[in-house]
């Protein structure tokens, strides 16, 4: 008796499993027959992912907004070869298991001919093979990690690399701020922080400087009293936090409240509005490396800054210009290919030199990174002043 | 029903009910590698995946009545261990034809690991009962993540990228429908059993248990090495449905998504898990990523919480309760 209620039970749920599949099917011929009429129809599908919940939630949020606006724009001016733009943006709650299915499903399900994500680099790192496999190019807007790219030639970025962010720091902090000793603050959770502090370390070294502590922390931490004690210990000229906003926020708060009086320095990642909420005063004073600054006088960037206010009535920051740009160095590549699939936009995309965008003039090298300028900008409030800027 | 006469006869027919239930998964299997695109064949990748992670854990919290929160903990062990074989260990195995059935080896190796690991934390901690084993194994779980991230062999915090997969989805699918019909069928036929027996006691009452002469922590070490290591299976099994592992995909939420699934399935039944993991997985993405394109409002992890919410209010001891499938129909014939 037993084992026939057994059986019987293993059978009900291979018939309920095999109903799903044919819903799934089902599913599966309604994605085909949106991405066929796309193709050869009267739009041009790109796909977005991004963390639009979650920790992170600011930047895919802001990302997303540049690329609205840049594909508004487009399709206002008539669109691509007369093809409209249209996006499917598919949120990856910042997780990287997530970003995979979402690009997999932007890609087979969607059929999108283009992918614009992500902007932390472990998620690009998870969902750029699979661009990669079905030939469909992708952009990240600003994964700064060196590996991404080198997933394959169907990667690209529109942001510089780490190693270049924690060198623009390192020579800024030596040759600007004339610091000698440096404390490195490390997350260790992400490796974008981790990318960022070696190339710093390295690089202030080689121009003679010294680096006092190296010490690490895990985003998700709320109390760093621990590291920031021994740091003080040490006495250094500056302190290197390269992590995100919510920490560094928390960081500069806990520094501060234990008397340390030193400029903090940072990268991208500390570029939120959320920055200035979190640290309060405790954050003024501190310098970072930054894709664009809002104080800068160039005709594009004034332009932009007026035409994103209009919109959303906010300053946009870094990651807002950087998936703007995404989206016109993408639109640009497009426009020069033969036809829209993905091996000819690949291969435009590959080939874009001097591409005047918001975050600087933006040439594809070989390795299918952007060589661009980055900014140094200091925190002052709500807004980032301006300091230098430093070339590659 | 005749009893089988030999012991090879009952062998025999011990055999018919995996045989089957293989035969119409295969099928399955072909009938979405043939109509299904690539997103929809990773969705089921994941359902086999978290149907042996809720299987496992049911064991432990639901059977045997303790409070495991660290189940995403072991799942990494086993997903680091076999994607770290398949891409070292490769050239001593099987090639060619055969190279799929490494991936049996590697799944295997990670559950091996899993279960050591199972050992390792549940033999000191065991001995402890409800909230303080909690506590333990939410530490444990902890403490494998941070490892892993500072582990630079498996790439820390960047992630292990280029792992290598068995194949296509249906050498996939059928790995992992392999796995899937192993840990149901060893779990079933264990509580069953009168070890089964023994779990459930120390669930209904510890010290009952103890007097009938029943090695409470014995029976409660076994459950979690069990459990641990076809948790180790999920997690090789998802390393090459995958093919990119990260640490951050292992944290607390992980285990918590598991405890979801086997409370929403009722602790206590098997056939209730491998409902709850099916419903957990599939809502968020076939049901509520649509919903999401049409209405352009990103309300995903607000209803699918909500769902949650409703269906635990609706159904307090989940699905199934502590009855499995086949007691339905046994009510229907009465």
């Amino acid at each position: 008796m037993m084992r026939r209620r057994f059986f019987g039970s293993l059978v009900a749920i291979a018939a309920m499993a095999s109903l799903m599949g044919g819903c799934t099917k089902k599913s599966g011929e309604t994605g085909t027959d949106g991405g066929a009429s796309a193709a050869g129809g009267s739009e041009f599908l790109i796909g977005e992912y991004g963390s639009f919940t979650g920790s992170e939630a600011t930047f895919g949020q802001s990302t997303s907004k540049g690329l609205k606006m840049a594909i508004e724009e487009k399709n206002k001016a008539g669109g691509i070869k007369g093809k409209q733009i249209k996006l499917i943006s598919l949120d990856d709650q910042g997780k990287a298991e997530e970003a995979a299915a979402a690009v997999t499903r932007l890609i087979t399900q969607n059929k999108v001919q283009a992918v614009i994500g992500e902007v932390a680099s472990s998620r690009s790192l998870a969902a750029a093979p699979i661009a990669q496999q079905h030939k469909v190019p992708m952009i990240s807007p600003s994964s700064t990690n060196p590996k991404v790219t080198e997933i394959g030639d169907y990667v690209f970025r529109v942001c510089f690399i780490d190693p270049f962010q924690g060198t623009v720091m390192a020579k800024f902090a030596s040759e600007n701020l004339k610091a000698k000793k440096v404390a490195i603050l490390r997350d260790v959770k992400s490796d974008y922080s981790v990318g960022l502090a070696d190339f710093f370390s390295k690089k202030f070294k080689e121009l003679g400087g010294e680096i006092t502590n190296d010490v690490s922390y895990q985003s998700g931490e709320m109390d760093f009293k621990g590291q920031l004690t021994q740091i003080k210990g040490a006495k250094p000229d500056a302190i290197y936090v390269p992590g995100y906003y919510t920490e560094v926020g928390l960081i500069a708060r806990q520094a501060r409240s234990l008397g340390i009086t030193v400029p903090l320095m940072g990268g991208d990642g500390w570029d939120s509005s959320k920055l200035s909420e979190i640290g309060g005063p405790a954050i003024n004073g501190s310098y970072f490396s930054n894709h664009y600054t809002t104080e800068s006088t160039d005709p594009v960037v004034v332009d932009f800054i007026k035409r994103f206010k209009e919109r959303h009535n906010e300053t946009p920051d870094g990651l807002a210009a950087l998936g703007y740009d995404a989206g016109k160095i993408l639109f640009e590549a497009a426009e020069r290919a033969t036809d829209l699939t993905g091996p000819a936009i690949r291969e435009q995309l590959a080939k874009t030199r001097d591409f005047v965008g918001v975050t600087g003039k933006i040439s594809i090298d070989a390795q299918r990174n952007a060589n661009k300028p980055a900014v140094v900008v200091k925190v002052d409030g709500t807004t980032n002043r301006y300091v230098t800027t430093i070339s590659p | 029903m005749p009893s089988p006469s030999t012991p090879s006869k009952m062998f025999q027919k011990s055999l018919v009910t995996p045989v089957a239930a293989m035969a119409v998964l295969a099928g399955l299997g072909y009938v979405i590698d043939v109509t299904a695109n690539q997103y929809v064949q990773l969705i089921f990748l994941y359902i086999c995946v978290n149907t042996i992670l809720a299987l496992s854990l049911n064991l432990v919290n639901g059977f045997t009545g303790q409070f495991s929160i660290g189940h995403a903990g072991f799942m990494a062990v086993g997903a680091y261990v076999s994607a770290w074989l398949s891409m070292h260990a490769h050239p001593m195995l099987l090639s060619g034809q055969l190279e799929f059935l490494n991936y049996i080896l590697y799944a295997a190796a990670g559950g091996t690991f899993a279960a050591l690991a199972g050992w390792f934390v549940g033999l000191p901690s065991l001995r402890l009962r409800g909230d303080y084993l909690a506590i333990v194994t939410l530490g444990f779980g902890e403490i494998i993540r941070v490892i892993l991230l500072n582990t630079e062999a498996v790439g820390g915090a960047r992630g292990m990228f280029g792992i290598p997969s068995p194949g296509d989805f249906m050498t996939k699918f059928l790995l992992a429908t392999f796995w899937v019909m192993i840990t149901f069928l060893t779990l079933w036929r264990l509580v069953h059993s009168v070890h089964g027996r023994a779990f459930l006691s120390v669930r209904e009452d510890e010290i009952a248990a103890q007097a009938m002469g029943i090695d409470t922590t014995k029976v409660k070490v076994r459950a979690f090495v069990i459990s641990s290591f076809f948790a180790g299976v999920a997690g090789s099994i998802f390393a090459h449905a995958a093919q990119y592992l990260n640490p951050s995909t292992f944290t607390f939420t992980k285990s918590v998504d598991a405890i979801i699934m086997v409370v929403l399935g009722g602790l206590g039944s098997l056939t209730g898990s491998v409902f709850a993991a099916i419903i957990v997985t599939i809502l968020p993405e076939f049901v509520l990523r649509p919903l999401q394109e049409y209405t352009g409002v990103d309300l995903r992890m607000v209803i699918y919480s909500l769902a949650l919410i409703l269906f635990m209010i609706a159904r307090p001891a989940g699905i199934f309760g502590t009855r499995e499938l086949p007691d339905l129909f046994k009510r229907k014939a009465q």
